[in-house]
């Protein structure tokens, strides 16, 4: 078997041996149902689609991502299992793709199993299920972005707590980095071109395009360049790790 | 085959391999020899492809670990210090695991795993979680891990540690049937081990090689090689007699259990004449030995000896 899907598996494996896997996934559930119908005004906005619910993705990601993959590199660095695992004949590259596509599956799972609030919108009205579907890929993407943050942080350290919190201040930045209120405080110290760069890097303005339905090239482009780069680095720290 | 050239390591001002040239060929089983710190693990980590030398190079088997690593890690078994393995998996799901990173075909894999299972006396705690096993225990599912894929060479960091005296010989069986056609090469801080089952042995201390010899050739460097021991009751006036032979260079008696240590000039054989004088005496003696060298003096005289005796130890060598 391809080493890749063999990492994979067992990463898989051992979030659903131990708590986190069902933890992450009830509070994913709950939270995502709360926000959406509580402070989402799933209702009263009286529209049948899911714009309340995807907006408030990027928020539990922040949060929930980091708790999936601090311990993706981190834990084995201080386990030891590291080293067990980089002298099996495998590049590196194998080994963070198996570990990231186990946690990017992971999310998948999360997001398909928030089903029931599809099937509310279908009950009560009639949305555009394109246009949901496209939601769902979008988050999913965004998620991935998140996922490969937490990976190369991961790789950074041996602790799982600096690692968790790295990749939520890292997220956190960009998430904001597009929002008005932070455009308009760097308008004044920084030049305008570098600030408007900054904001192309917002993650929250290419995910409410896509939120919104509309799949532009160029957005699922971003995310995917954005996982790669974090990927990319996460393998040189990790190859660093060997020479240092 | 394993060989290193120049293998060095530095951790920002600390050497902990010092331009290590070794070679170990097929049938060989060589044990790396050396206190705590002394570089070991560190060599061991280079040679399996873990860290990156700072200069030199290694080769398992013609190929390079930096230049191709995959290449030299499919022929390489390798139990890392501490026998490292994923702690909330079974032992079953581990070697599985480790089969599918292999990438055995199906048939060999499983019989593979069998045989290793069988070998390492895992079958009763196939379905058990690793954490859940004794030190012993997980250094086995350790080795089993490092032998699964039947590989050429092995380097195994402390194979028997943690492991109570049966399952250290069961341990040294296994690897002493695997020797014939294998290169192996074991670290360890215990010298019986090195009785028991390696054919060469290296010593380094600071990162640096400080012999390279049979267990037999650096037994012959200790001064009890060739010394007679024995023990028996009254022997005050023995010791007087012993002294005045022509061969004997000292004579040393153990303060705790009366025995007697003789020991001879330097190329003299001493077992002959003292038992016969002990015989002319009238002398009862329990049990009487010829020491083959004591292997925990002669690493003690190595590794801490100054530098000036170290280079002439490296001269021996070559």
């Amino acid at each position: 078997m391809n080493p890749v899907s063999a990492v994979m598996r067992r990463e898989l494996r051992s979030y659903f041996v131990t708590p986190v896997a069902y933890l992450f996934l009830v509070i994913f559930l709950v939270l995502s149902g709360i926000l959406t119908f509580y402070a989402g005004d799933f209702y009263e906005r009286g529209q049948a689609d899911l714009q309340p619910f995807f907006v408030m993705h990027p928020w539990l990601y922040l949060i929930l991502v980091p708790a999936i993959t601090m311990r993706m590199w981190a834990e084995e660095a201080k386990s030891g299992t590291l080293e067990l695992l980089l002298t099996l004949p495998l590049t590196l590259w194998q080994a963070m793709l198996g570990k990231f596509l186990a946690a990017w599956l992971f999310i998948g799972l999360a997001l398909a199993l928030t089903f029931p609030v599809w099937v509310t919108v279908n009950y009560l009205g009639a949305p555009d299920n394109g246009v949901i579907l496209v939601g769902y890929l979008g988050s999913w993407l965004m998620a991935g972005t998140f996922i490969a943050i937490g990976a190369c942080m991961s790789a950074l350290t041996r602790s799982q707590v600096v690692a968790f919190i790295l990749t939520a201040l890292v997220s956190v930045l960009l998430i904001l980095a597009g929002q008005p209120q932070v455009m308009d405080f760097f308008h004044g110290t920084l030049p305008r071109q570098l600030v408007n760069a900054a904001a192309h890097l917002s993650m929250l303005r290419h995910f409410q395009a896509i939120a919104r339905g509309v799949l532009d090239l160029r957005d699922v482009l971003y995310f995917l360049l954005s996982m790669m780069g974090w990927l990319i680095a996460g393998v040189l720290l990790l190859d660093l790790k060997r020479t240092r | 085959m394993i060989e290193t050239e120049q293998l060095s390591r530095r951790y920002g001002k600390l050497t902990a391999v010092d331009a290590l040239s070794i070679r170990v060929e097929p049938g060989q089983v060589l044990g790396l020899l050396g206190p705590n710190g002394a570089g070991k693990s560190t060599a061991m980590r280079m040679i399996a492809g873990f860290l990156v030398p700072t200069s030199g190079t290694a080769r398992v088997c013609g190929h390079d670990v930096g230049r191709e690593p995959l290449l030299a890690k499919r022929l390489l078994g390798y139990l890392p210090e501490g026998a490292p393995s994923y702690g909330e998996m079974t032992v079953r799901e581990f070697l599985q695991f480790i089969v599918r990173m292999r990438g055995l075909k199906p048939d060999v894999a499983y019989r593979r795993f069998d045989e290793v299972v069988q070998r390492l006396e895992l079958e009763e705690v196939l379905e058990l979680s690793i954490d859940t096993l004794s030190k012993g225990l997980r250094r086995r599912v350790g080795l089993a891990q490092a032998i699964v894929h039947d590989p050429p060479v092995l380097v195994l960091d402390e194979p028997t540690d943690g492991l109570d005296p049966n399952q250290k010989h069961a341990v040294r069986q296994l690897i002493d049937a695997m020797a014939r056609e294998r290169t192996i090469l074991i670290s360890t801080h215990l010298l019986e081990e090195v009785h028991a089952l390696c054919n060469r042995v290296v010593i380094i201390a600071r990162g640096r090689l400080l012999a390279d010899a049979t267990p037999a050739e650096l037994e012959r460097r200790s001064r009890y090689h060739g010394a007679v021991s024995f023990s028996a009751s009254g022997s005050g006036m023995s010791q007087e007699m012993l002294g005045r032979l022509p061969q004997v260079a000292a004579i040393e008696v153990d303060s705790l259990d009366g025995r007697i240590t003789v020991f001879p000039k330097p190329g003299e054989r001493i077992l002959e004449a003292v038992e016969m004088l002990l015989r002319k005496q009238g002398i009862e003696v329990a049990e009487i030995q010829l020491e083959r060298g004591r292997l925990d003096e002669v690493f003690r005289q190595i590794t801490t000896e100054g530098g000036g005796d170290i280079d002439a130890m490296a001269e021996v060598r070559t």
